[in-house]
């Protein structure tokens, strides 16, 4: 496969010094980081070209190679967009620069806010993504899983695996993470025994999440792929909506994705994971003080009102010390349990969906889309049809496997 | 001679300024070739690493983009060994620039809170602004201890 160019229009990087953790991230995945060439004539006309009056000079040489790009005057297959993590300013042209590639070239693109820790590990799915949009349409253009195929999705809370067969779901195990390659062990397991499928049956094998890599060396896999991909067609696909627009949201244990999905190819998305308030962990951590099960706690959020609890904190800390002083102010469970379910999806709509091109339907995966409370208080946030498939904590599995179909003609 | 901070902190037009009237330009470039010709560091291409926007929180707090500390951390020791300083505002982008409006702002601020004898101008738009712009810089110039008079 040729290289693929990422053009890289940004502000600040040199100076926060992660250049080279940029540039060694889409080595990683097989790419060149290149810088649109512009003339400084460019830069001065490019204000008054893109319409947006900035103050500062790398900002106004982002516009300038942003119209480089759209104009065809730079050749790229995808794009990187990058300001400094908390400049109002650059968050602004970091924004509409993105929007504009996207609607105007087609190319894909991804943005990201970076401070001096930013490192290649961090973008390193991002990257990935970028690529795969970028140079494997045939991957992605697959919508029906054939022969015999697993998947295993090795998140940051549990691992996930399933085995498929004529585009059904045979068998699945679900267990929580610890050792990468001995928790994949135990659900793949699962699944085959559940399936009655022999492993010397399986025809291929994909694998994603967090321990893809590892997986993808212990387990001889054909696909190792990062989740952006592979959730966008899951959901898609077990949705039932592989034509058209969708927005495929993941809240998981460690980290959460927005996916603006288009023909199940992944748009613009965004992976958030700085705050545990935002997250699976939040839950889960509600449901302990609630005393029920994780299971349960959908259902008793159904029944509440998020309204009646004062939330002073997304963090995951302080949120939860919110919920502990509304209980000893004689709170009633369920309306705990829905503020709980309220504040993650109003911290995923605020902190991330902004970034998103959001378009109905919007697919909830993952294991946290099966605690009815939280697809609820987003369906209230977006007021848009949410739908949660079936099979939706398999998300990742399901995905990989339909993947992984396509090695099986290679 | 006097150590003469220039801002923006790249102009090679004040650079030649200050040098012609016998001064010392503390100019970015210098911080720069420090970087890039010590041996053992490797962060291309100007060769900062994450150390140096840490370095920066000397001038700015943690919630300040680390781009902006990244800049103040090059530009520390010139401010640091600034005797006299030469601002021109409203530049455009050929005349020099630091890229982010954010440290020129927190640099203009420091440079005046030192106290030191500054010459502020704004880019000249006309032939005779320019060479008004020429003539103040050079009475600024002789006016400093040390001066000697420029070259044609």
């Amino acid at each position: 496969m040729n290289e693929i160019e990422v053009a890289q229009i940004s502000c600040g990087s040199e100076y926060t010094g992660i250049q080279g953790e940029i540039e060694s991230a889409a080595e990683r995945v097989g790419a060149k980081i290149i810088f649109p060439d512009i003339d400084l004539d460019e830069v001065e006309a490019a204000e008054a070209k893109f319409g947006l009056k900035v103050t500062s000079p790398d900002l106004k040489l982002m516009l300038a190679r942003a119209i480089s790009v759209v104009e065809g005057h730079t050749t790229a297959d995808a794009v990187f967009i990058g300001t400094c993590f908390r400049c109002a300013e650059g968050a602004l042209v970091r924004n509409e620069i993105r929007r504009y590639i996207h609607e105007k070239s087609g190319l894909p693109v991804i943005s990201y806010s970076y401070t001096e820790r930013t490192t290649a590990d961090t973008l390193l799915t991002r990257m990935e993504a970028l690529t795969t949009i970028a140079k494997r349409r045939s991957l992605l253009a697959r919508e029906t899983q054939a022969g015999i195929t697993a998947g295993i999705d090795s998140g940051s809370t549990t691992t996930k695996a399933v085995v498929m067969k004529d585009n059904e779901v045979l068998g699945f195990g679900w267990v929580s993470s610890t050792d990468v390659v001995k928790s994949a062990e135990e659900a793949f397991a699962t699944a085959l025994q559940e399936s009655g499928i022999k492993r010397d049956e399986i025809q291929a094998l994909g694998v994603t999440g967090y321990g893809r890599f590892l997986l993808g060396d212990a387990f001889n896999a054909d696909l190792v792929q990062e989740e952006i991909t592979v959730n966008s067609k899951g959901a898609v696909y077990l949705a039932d909506r592989q034509k058209g627009a969708a927005t495929v949201i993941d809240v998981g244990g460690m980290d959460n994705k927005a996916i603006s999905v288009n023909d199940g190819i992944p748009g613009i998305f965004t992976m958030g994971g700085i705050c545990a308030g935002a997250s699976g962990r939040f839950l889960e951590m509600t449901a302990k003080r609630l005393g029920v099960d994780i299971t349960e706690l959908g259902k008793l959020a159904l029944a509440g009102d998020a309204s009646a609890i004062s939330m002073n904190s997304y963090c995951i800390v302080f949120g939860i010390q919110s919920l502990v002083n509304s209980l000893s102010k004689g709170a009633r469970h369920e309306d705990v349990a829905a503020a709980a379910c309220y504040s993650v999806a109003e911290q995923v709509f605020e902190q991330q969906l902004q970034e998103v091109e959001v378009r109905e339907p919007v697919i909830m995966v993952g294991g946290t889309s099966l605690i009815e409370g939280l697809p609820h208080a987003m369906h209230e946030l977006l007021q848009a049809e949410v739908i949660v498939p079936p099979h939706a904590q398999l998300i990742g599995a399901v995905g990989s496997a339909l993947l992984a179909s396509g090695f099986i003609e290679e | 001679m006097k150590g003469i901070f220039i801002y923006p902190s790249n102009s090679l037009i004040l650079y030649d300024l200050v040098e012609r009237f016998g001064h010392k330009p503390l100019a970015i470039m210098q911080e720069i070739r420090k970087k890039v010709t010590t041996a053992g560091i490797d962060s291309p291409p100007l060769n900062i690493t994450p150390e140096d926007p840490k370095r920066g929180l000397k001038y700015a707090a943690v919630e300040v983009p680390a781009g902006v500390r990244g800049r103040m951390s090059l530009l520390d020791p010139l401010i640091e060994d600034a005797e006299a300083a030469i601002l021109v505002e409203d530049a455009p982008i050929g005349f020099g620039c630091m890229g982010c409006q954010r440290t020129s702002e927190l640099v203009g601020f420091l440079i005046r809170a030192k106290r030191i004898p500054i010459l502020e101008l704004n880019y000249p738009t006309s032939d005779a602004d320019a060479e008004n712009f020429v003539y103040r810089i050079s009475e600024f110039l002789k006016g400093l201890e040390g001066a000697t008079e420029a070259d044609a």
